[in-house]
């Protein structure tokens, strides 16, 4: 499993291409199963049914138009953060500080929307909060990036110190410059329901989910149809070809640190902006290390990532009510996604000795 | 075969990989005070033979026997402690410890270091091989003949019983061969096996007690001892040269490169020096990391139709060179001018603008991404270029055309313009790079070790494309350690010595011994 | 504010210091291990998690906080076991594992305290104390620094330990060679894997006996996610500090002074939020990065999975 994917249009050579499909389903839809089986397992042990978890799962996730409602309003931070892992991770970078580029970006729409919808009309307010949360993020990146092209200093360490840093800095934000007086609680004004993103069809989902859908498919054709895109694969992929194929490496790792946490970044703008309108302090999802399952899983694929994505908003929003109902929390949700990730590896591994021995 | 003198020998031993027959019923055997020559060229199966008599792999079929009985070599570990040692082709020394302390690794951990103990072996090997090293030199500090000094005193230090040494001389100054060629004698002279790995045939004549020719992993022939002392050299070339190619001329070409001795017939074109140069380089340097060798102050003229050779023991600055010619390096001083144009401060793409190309030694390293496609590969330095892009937007129709067109000119063999490069064998993937590299509006190429790991066939399309490209008018840096190849190619023979040009000699007679005595340092009066 | 430079206040922070550092050391000194061996061990997250867990559970149980910490330290190497096996048997994907096995055991240590405690936190008792007889008598110091659970001297022995086995064993030449030269170990006789394999338990045994002590002596509880980051901190502690032991502790020393500032200053009344207190460990990393940033080496063969054959 590594960031060495490069995606042309058109089938491969040297076989059946419902072959190659039939392997890619296989490559995907055995780790998940595998997962629910081990995931099944443990939750025989600590003596709970796994088929009534499940089903519960399932219907409260995807089966329910409430709940289905839900699960697609969870997919757009989760989108937008599997957009900004797919050019980090294609460029060979691990941007591991979601949680700081993504709560900093909620920090900064939430303070500046509610100031602004009085006196600007909305259609200029929540495109600017965007853009103002997209600097944030990428902005936070600076450092890791700087210290990653300049003296090759392993971004995983410094994006993850960055996410730390960058949390504990939303929460002194909110306390000491955004409190909303009116409240009790440390939290910055609430922008009102009326100017959040308009909701679609007259359904609960807002229109950010759109966003993301966008982008995200935006992201998959700039890292496969341009120049730009081609170059970030090439760094990723063997940085030392990038620099002999006169690539400004540096240059483009910059860029692609400032592209990433700039996406998380809006993630988190449109999360406010859609859902919760006002950011609590200690506020964290930490959705940051969990979609980076999902992105491997669809082999940094946007489209396939948007499969993973809805699956696992489904396996969030029923986890929560199962959580209430079953007797089993959310934190199971963690484990599935461990052995989602373990298992895909294992797969992979499996699979590349078979390849081997072909060959 | 002598039963009974061999310490060790092997038995029809065959190994396959998928997809190729390394070993094919291999029978030899090797005796004490007995230098073995294992002769082929690149593929041949000679490292997977050590490879086995090392513990590395295990034979398929066949058997290894040790003193007369059968034994399996499980590990490095056990081939080591039944007293075989030996020298790899690439250091295998941890750059960062002492002498001392890489002869001592592999102890058992709950023992102690015996600093004290293994000191009275490293004289004693010191003494054995006649060589004076520091034990306490930091080994990333030692020159690579010193190192290999190293390596042998490992592989010698549980046993003097035999040791394989596995082309030896690549990377050794003439000087460092020599010293070795003194240490072989006296290990034999104290009854070591030695097995010498070599596909040069010049070595195996001077070192050889006894030769085996290996080829496309069979034992296609041997010169025993009596029979090898009563030959002359031209005599053994025959002789080899029949066992390889079954005929003294059908091959003649190969025969050349395995020897060594084909240049004269190709260089009598005389450069024209009268016009302006192509290429000035003036007091160029660049910065070191940490153990490279920066360039110090380098200058030289290339003129049309020129090829420069630049010999030099590895690791003396040629990586330097060829880079900061490339424009994938900075200059830390100097100027570089191309036709009259200063491109110093230019980078690789404004370089190929100027129609510099550069084949660099790392194929698959930095050369090419092995994930990507061939068709990718082969416009890798164009990304965002047109016509393959337009305003940013890749063609990959066109890209792919263009692919399978180098495929079919170049004879590229992949099953298909898609295929990923890193899986065509190292001679297509040197076909992919002079492909991309060497097109119509090249005007200065640098070729980094071009040869480096190919095998005849592809070795002698490398050397025809570089004569063709000299032929067309290209001015051609070619950067070998293979002193046969320069004297095959070049019209003039620089030599790097610790960064620096030591000096540059005119291609002819008696330019061995000159070359010979700049690559060990000695001024530039020598030329 | 007066308050501040009151003896209470300085013992207090001092004693503070040293509890929050231990499992930083512990964690340091065991990344140290892998990363000399050439492992990238970003699973260690989860080790101490599960380190804590386990050693709580033991402690809580059997009453014995000895128990605990071998518990903890068991813990910890069992989930470096999977580390062990996946990454350096199978050489898969040492960041994707270690990603992996950080969530897996968030989760699952959360979800087995919820089965077993369901939704209260019980407490152990105060741990035991072993007062070093003569130093612990000197004010402030004393009781700040010299009056500890046994695991803080380990942890301080430890580094003594590691500094001599690194320079003068033969584990020590082996783990510098897995990391910088594995064809070099593997040729003198020595299988990498096992080497590397050995690193990754040992660095399993020493994180998870750091989260022990952060839950049994630290906190005197288990909370889900209670290492807070504390792995990671541990990583780069052992990146900074280039294979020397000591510095891993200067580290963790000056960590762990400025954790426990952050609750010195909330005992002290002092109006700060406690996040920007904070922030001041993370700061000071990100701080450190950018002035020696030239000067952080690692092994040349960290991350990379050995395979016989391959260059390198």
């Amino acid at each position: 499993m590594s960031a060495e994917v490069e995606t042309l249009p058109g089938p491969l050579p040297g076989g059946d291409r419902l072959k190659e499909i039939g392997a890619a389903a296989a490559r995907v839809l055995i780790p998940v199963l595998l997962a629910l089986i081990m995931g099944g397992i443990i939750l025989l042990i600590l003596g709970k049914d796994p088929l009534a978890y499940y089903g519960y799962v399932a219907k409260r996730g995807l089966l329910t138009w409430g709940g289905l409602q839900e699960t697609f309003t969870r997919m757009a931070p989760l989108l937008l953060i599997a957009s900004g892992l797919i050019v980090a991770f294609r460029a060979g970078i691990w941007n591991l500080g979601g949680d700081g580029q993504f709560l900093l970006g909620a920090v900064i729409t939430s303070a500046v929307a509610p100031l602004l919808v009085g006196s600007l009309p909305d259609l200029i307010v929540l495109p600017f909060c965007m853009l103002l949360s997209i600097a944030t993020g990428a902005l936070w990146s600076v450092v890791p990036a700087i210290l990653k092209a300049r003296y090759g200093i392993n971004e995983i360490i410094t994006s993850m110190m960055m996410s730390f840093l960058g949390t504990s800095f939303a929460n002194v934000l909110i306390k000491l410059f955004f409190w909303d007086p009116a409240t009790t609680v440390p939290q910055t004004r609430t922008l009102p329901v009326d100017d959040r993103l308009p909701r679609l069809f007259g359904s609960t989902v807002h229109a950010g989910v759109l966003i993301a859908l966008a982008v995200i498919i935006l992201v998959h054709l700039m890292m496969t149809r341009t120049a730009f895109g081609l170059k970030l694969q090439v760094v990723g992929a063997n940085p030392a070809a990038a620099v002999h194929a006169g690539l400004n490496v540096a240059w483009l790792t910059v860029a692609t640190f400032a592209i990433s946490a700039g996406l998380i970044g809006l993630a988190g703008s449109v999360e406010i902006l859609g859902v919760f309108g006002t950011v609590r302090a200690d506020w964290n999802p930490a959705y940051g290390l969990l979609v980076v399952p999902l992105v491997f899983l669809a082999r940094f694929n946007g489209y396939g990532t948007i499969g993973f994505v809805f699956f696992f908003s489904a396996l969030m929003i029923g986890g929560d009510s199962a959580a209430r109902r079953v007797g089993v929390p959310q934190h199971f949700v963690l484990v599935l996604v461990a052995l989602l990730l373990i298992f895909l590896a294992v797969v992979e591994y499996l699979d590349h000795l078979r390849r081997k021995k072909v060959r | 075969m002598n039963q009974s003198t061999a310490v060790v020998a092997v038995r029809n031993v065959t190994k396959r990989f998928p997809g190729v027959v390394a070993n094919a019923d291999v029978s030899l055997d090797f005796n004490p005070g007995e230098v073995h020559v294992l002769l082929g060229e690149n593929g041949a199966g000679k490292s997977t033979l050590i490879g086995m008599l090392a513990g590395m792999q295990q034979p398929d079929e066949g058997e290894i026997l040790i003193g007369g009985q059968a034994v399996k070599i499980a590990s490095p570990r056990h081939s080591l402690e039944l007293g075989i040692g030996t020298v790899f082709q690439h250091v295998l020394l941890v750059p960062s410890l002492t002498v001392i302390e890489n002869l001592m690794l592999g102890g058992s951990w709950w023992q102690r270091l015996a600093r004290g103990a293994a000191l009275k072996r490293f004289r004693e090997l010191s003494g054995l091989l006649g060589v004076e090293i520091d034990p306490d030199a930091q080994v990333g500090r030692l020159s690579l003949g010193e190192q290999q000094q190293v390596e042998i005193m490992r592989a010698l230090w549980r046993g003097e019983k035999v040791l394989i040494l596995d082309e030896p001389t690549s990377m050794l100054t003439p000087q460092g061969v020599r010293d070795l060629g003194a240490v072989m004698k006296r290990l034999r002279d104290k009854g070591v096996a030695l097995i010498l790995i070599t596909h040069k045939l010049v070595e195996a004549y001077a070192f050889g007690d006894r030769i085996s020719v290996l080829r496309l992993g069979r034992v296609v022939g041997e010169i025993a001892p009596d029979r090898l002392k009563a030959m002359t050299e031209k005599q053994v070339t025959d002789t080899v040269i029949q066992m390889m190619f079954g005929t003294v001329e059908a091959h003649a070409r190969d025969a050349e490169i395995l020897t060594g001795r084909g240049r004269a017939a190709h260089r009598d074109r005389a450069v024209d020096r009268s016009g302006a140069a192509r290429l000035q380089v003036r007091d160029v340097g660049t910065e070191a990391e940490r153990g490279a060798c920066p360039l110090r102050s380098v200058s030289f003229d290339l003129w049309p139709g020129e090829v420069l050779g630049i010999a030099g023991v590895d690791g003396n600055g040629q990586k330097h060179l060829a880079e900061v010619l490339a424009g994938q390096r900075h200059a830390s001083g100097g100027k570089i001018e191309i036709g009259g144009i200063d491109v110093t401060a230019d980078g690789v793409p404004e370089r190929r603008k100027h129609g510099v190309r550069y084949v660099t030694d790392e194929r698959l390293g930095e050369g090419t991404v092995g994930a990507f496609s061939v068709a990718t590969n082969l416009v890798l330095k164009e990304i965002g270029v047109a016509p393959f892009w337009k305003r940013g937007i890749s063609d990959w129709n066109l890209i792919h055309d263009h692919a399978r067109t180098q495929i079919k000119r170049n004879d590229i063999r992949t099953p298909s313009e898609k295929i990923p490069v890193g899986r065509l064998s190292g001679g297509n993937i040197q076909k992919v790079l002079l492909a991309r590299e060497l097109n119509a509006e090249a005007s200065v190429a640098v070729f980094n070790k071009p040869t480096y790991g190919l095998d005849l066939q592809n070795t002698r399309l490398a050397h025809d494309r570089i004569l063709a490209s000299a032929e067309s008018g290209m001015a051609i840096v070619v950067i070998s350690t293979d002193l046969d190849e320069l004297l095959e190619l070049s019209d003039r023979i620089a030599v790097m010595y610790q960064g620096h040009l030591a000096g540059i000699v005119e291609n002819g007679p008696d330019v061995e011994r000159k070359v010979g005595m700049l690559m060990t340092g000695a001024q530039k009066d020598a030329a | 504010m007066e308050g501040l430079l009151t003896q209470p206040f300085l013992t207090a922070l001092l004693f503070g210091a040293v509890t929050a550092g231990v499992p930083l050391l512990l964690a340091g000194l065991g990344e140290q291990i892998s990363e000399k061996a050439g492992v990238l061990n970003i699973g260690i997250e989860g080790m101490m998690l599960f380190g804590a867990y386990t050693g709580f559970v033991a402690a809580f149980y059997t009453g014995s906080f000895t128990l605990g910490f071998l518990a903890g330290g068991v813990g910890g190497a069992v989930v470096a076991s999977i580390v062990m096996l996946l990454c350096i048997r199978f050489g898969l994907n040492q960041i994707v594992i270690g990603i992996a096995v950080t969530i897996g055991f968030e989760g699952l240590t959360a979800l087995l305290h919820y089965f077993q405690f369901s939704r209260t936190y019980p407490r152990l008792d105060a741990a035991p104390v072993i007062a070093l007889p003569g130093l612990s008598q000197i004010p402030v110091l004393g009781p700040g620094l010299f009056s500890h659970n046994a695991v803080v001297y380990l942890a301080v022995i430890l580094v003594g330990v590691f500094t001599w086995m690194f320079r003068s064993t033969y584990v020590g030449l082996n783990l510098e060679s897995a990391g910088n030269k594995p064809a070099a170990l593997d040729a003198a006789g020595v299988s990498v894997i096992k080497t590397r394999a050995l690193a990754v338990l040992s660095t399993g045994f020493l994180a998870g006996l750091g989260g022990a002590y952060m839950a049994n002596v630290g906190a005197g509880l288990f909370v889900p996610m209670m290492t807070g980051g504390a792995g990671f901190i541990g990583i780069v502690l052992a990146m900074l500090a280039r294979g020397k032991p000591l510095w891993v502790l200067l580290g963790a020393a000056l960590f762990g002074a400025s954790l426990s500032m952050t609750t010195a200053l909330q005992v002290a009344g002092v109006n700060v939020p406690t996040d920007v207190v904070q922030m001041l460990p993370f700061a000071m990393v990100m701080l450190v990065l950018v002035i020696f940033a030239r000067h952080s080496v690692l092994p040349p063969a960290l991350g990379l999975p050995y395979v016989r054959g391959d260059r390198g």
